[in-house]
């Protein structure tokens, strides 16, 4: 097997290495570097400045706001998220009637439907769900106002994305609404792997379903879900909370920033103001907040792994 | 749900398996009634959700066969007639079509040389022994948790420089670059589950490694690859990020890009039933083949995440 062999893996790797060094970790590590210097981003000429860029940062209170939507978005919508896709896939894989003569546990009628209804949002791309939400929040001739309307709600109308302490939470909304249905399908995976075993145990001994799911189902799923908690928040710390902010909300992050979050103020900053520098910088800091993130759930979340 | 917990005999110590015996009779209505207050509550549920992910997306296909002034008098309501000019309005003057071929070219060309590049680096990685082999897997695989946005900036200069901004060849080798991590990741596993037995065979016979990789390993790897090509093409049809940054030549656009210009600028046109047929044209190829592949998306999509 010696004969040739490094040819064929310098032969093999050098063109996937050599793109992804330059498209992804030549400009990381740029990054980090420009963030110490005054770089506009519109003229090659710049000059180091140290740490200039990290104490404006410090004193910029829309950094902070920023970075206070971005941990709620890293906080609240894995936990929403992942508490309605844990409920919903007990419902369909074991919360089903018990029928004489069936199988121990069961899922609900419909099970599998529910399934793959619940997925149809993670397919579409999140840009055309941010706008068709975008269309259904608006005040006047909006799909939600109209219904409150026609359910006699008439006094009921929000300005949703327009009012600066609803915004946050009607964009949180649509990444719940568009990611639960992946977790369900995630979790059904996980369950199916469980033994019934372990579930007929359990209801000989007289538990009722809320018990079996607390003692059985949650501490058998827990890898899961803790990795599913790190997957959502990076992603709501990063790609998919820049498509909803940028294309949801009004003007610089909604009514008075009161949306704006990590990326898209990076966004803003290298590609509308010309502070290239700047918005590596919090780059930086947003790179650090999701280390961290990953970092702290990874900790938090550590329990002695069961096998079964 | 706390209610309906009571009447299920708690497991207390002692009297618990006299109680068994003793009650047998009249338990299995007690887990009937249980059961049946559950049930209807966590019908209800699913249910409700199920509505609640539908009727968002009926409502847009309803939308974008009505006319301007029903969209905005009354967004609930039936269409008066099906206004098919919407959608081919959409199509010519609102450019959905180039953006559609855009999109189709871009997502052709990076969803094969990521698949290419990738099962190659995999394969590399998952089978040979050479200094180094960890820390490149470990720079693969890191990519995955990075975020992008980060990287924007002095990527936007790069892809400047060597004269690919607003070219299609240039967003394909973006893409892929940015595909690559969870590929590698995702087949370095897969490669490590097939037999070494074949391969060696092949090698012993005379062929060269290139040639037992391409002959016998790839088409092994089928499975494997059907996986993270549907992974790969759902994240690259609906990308939105990188064309933005990248990509700001108008003919250029692609599908979600153009979409969400043409919301932008309907605030001076106005046409918005052709920008709900844009909206719908855009969503149903992949709804449709969500439905007919819907196995193999959901197995694509989940192996990641759960390994």
């Amino acid at each position: 097997m010696q004969h040739g062999k490094y040819r064929f893996i310098v032969g093999f790797l050098a063109a996937p290495l050599g793109l992804y060094a330059l498209f992804v970790v030549w400009p990381f590590i740029q990054s980090i570097y420009y963030s110490f210097t005054d770089w506009t981003g519109l003229s090659p000429e710049f000059k180091m400045v140290g740490f200039d860029n990290y104490k404006r940062m410090f004193h910029d209170d829309i950094f902070w706001k920023s970075l206070q939507h971005s941990l709620l978005f890293a906080l609240v919508l894995p936990l929403v998220t992942l508490s309605l896709a844990l409920f919903f896939a007990f419902m369909i894989n074991v919360g089903g009637r018990r029928r004489r003569g069936g199988p121990v546990v069961s899922g609900v009628r419909g099970s599998s439907f529910y399934k793959i209804v619940y997925f149809f949002p993670q397919v579409l791309s999140i840009a055309i769900v941010s706008l068709l939400f975008a269309f259904a929040y608006n005040p006047d001739s909006g799909a939600i106002n109209s219904l409150l309307r026609g359910i006699g709600l008439d006094n009921v109308q929000p300005l949703w994305l327009g009012d600066p302490s609803l915004a946050l939470w009607c964009v949180m909304a649509v990444l719940v609404w568009s990611t639960v249905g992946f977790f369900v399908v995630l979790f059904s995976a996980g369950m199916a792997s469980i033994p019934a075993e372990l579930y007929e145990a359990a209801l000989l001994d007289g538990a009722s379903r809320s018990t079996t799911f607390f003692r059985i189902t949650l501490p058998l799923l827990w890898d899961t879900v803790q990795s599913g908690w790190v997957y959502m928040g990076i992603l709501a710390l990063g790609a998919e909370s820049f498509a909803v902010v940028q294309i949801m909300t009004t003007g610089p992050g909604g009514p008075d920033y009161s949306t704006t979050v990590m990326v898209l103020y990076v966004y803003q900053k290298a590609f509308r103001d010309g502070q290239a520098a700047y918005a590596t910088t919090i780059g930086v800091a947003l790179l650090v907040v999701t280390l961290a993130f990953a970092a702290i759930v990874m900790r938090l979340g550590r329990r002695e792994r069961l096998e079964y | 749900m706390k209610t309906t917990e009571t009447p299920a005999p708690l497991p207390a110590e002692s009297g618990a398996t006299v109680s068994k015996i003793d009650v047998a009779p009249p338990k299995p209505p007690a887990r009937k009634k249980e059961g049946g207050v559950l049930n209807v509550f966590s019908h209800g549920m699913l249910i409700l959700w199920a509505i609640m992910v539908v009727m968002p997306l009926l409502w847009a296909v309803m939308t974008s066969f009505k006319d301007d002034s029903s969209i905005f008098g009354s967004p609930w309501s039936l269409p008066d007639k099906l206004h098919f000019d919407n959608w081919s309005r959409a199509w010519t003057q609102a450019n959905m079509g180039d953006y559609f071929l855009n999109t189709i070219l871009v997502v052709g060309g990076s969803l094969i040389g990521t698949l290419v590049l990738g099962s190659m680096a995999a394969y590399v990685l998952a089978r040979f022994d050479f200094p180094g082999n960890r820390f490149i897997y470990y720079l693969f695989v890191g990519g995955m948790s990075f975020p992008i946005m980060l990287a924007l900036v002095p990527l936007f200069y790069v892809v400047n420089n060597m004269g690919l901004l607003n070219t299609i060849h240039g967003l394909i080798l973006v893409y892929i670059a940015y595909s690559l991590p969870f590929t590698v990741f995702f087949l370095t596993a897969f490669f490590r589950t097939l037999p070494t037995s074949v391969a060696e065979a092949a090698f012993v016979d005379g062929a060269s490694h290139t040639r037992t990789f391409f002959q016998i390993m790839l088409p092994m790897a089928k499975p494997g690859l059907i996986s993270v090509g549907i992974f790969n093409f759902l994240g690259q049809w609906n990308q939105y990020m990188l064309p933005t940054v990248l990509n700001t030549d108008p003919d250029k656009r692609v599908l979600t890009q153009g979409l969400v210009q043409l919301a932008v600028s309907q605030g001076y046109k106005g046409d918005w039933s052709g920008l709900f047929a844009g909206l719908v044209m855009a969503m149903l190829p992949v709804l449709a083949a969500y439905i007919v592949f819907q196995r193999q998306v959901v197995a694509g999509l989940t192996a990641g995440a759960l390994k």
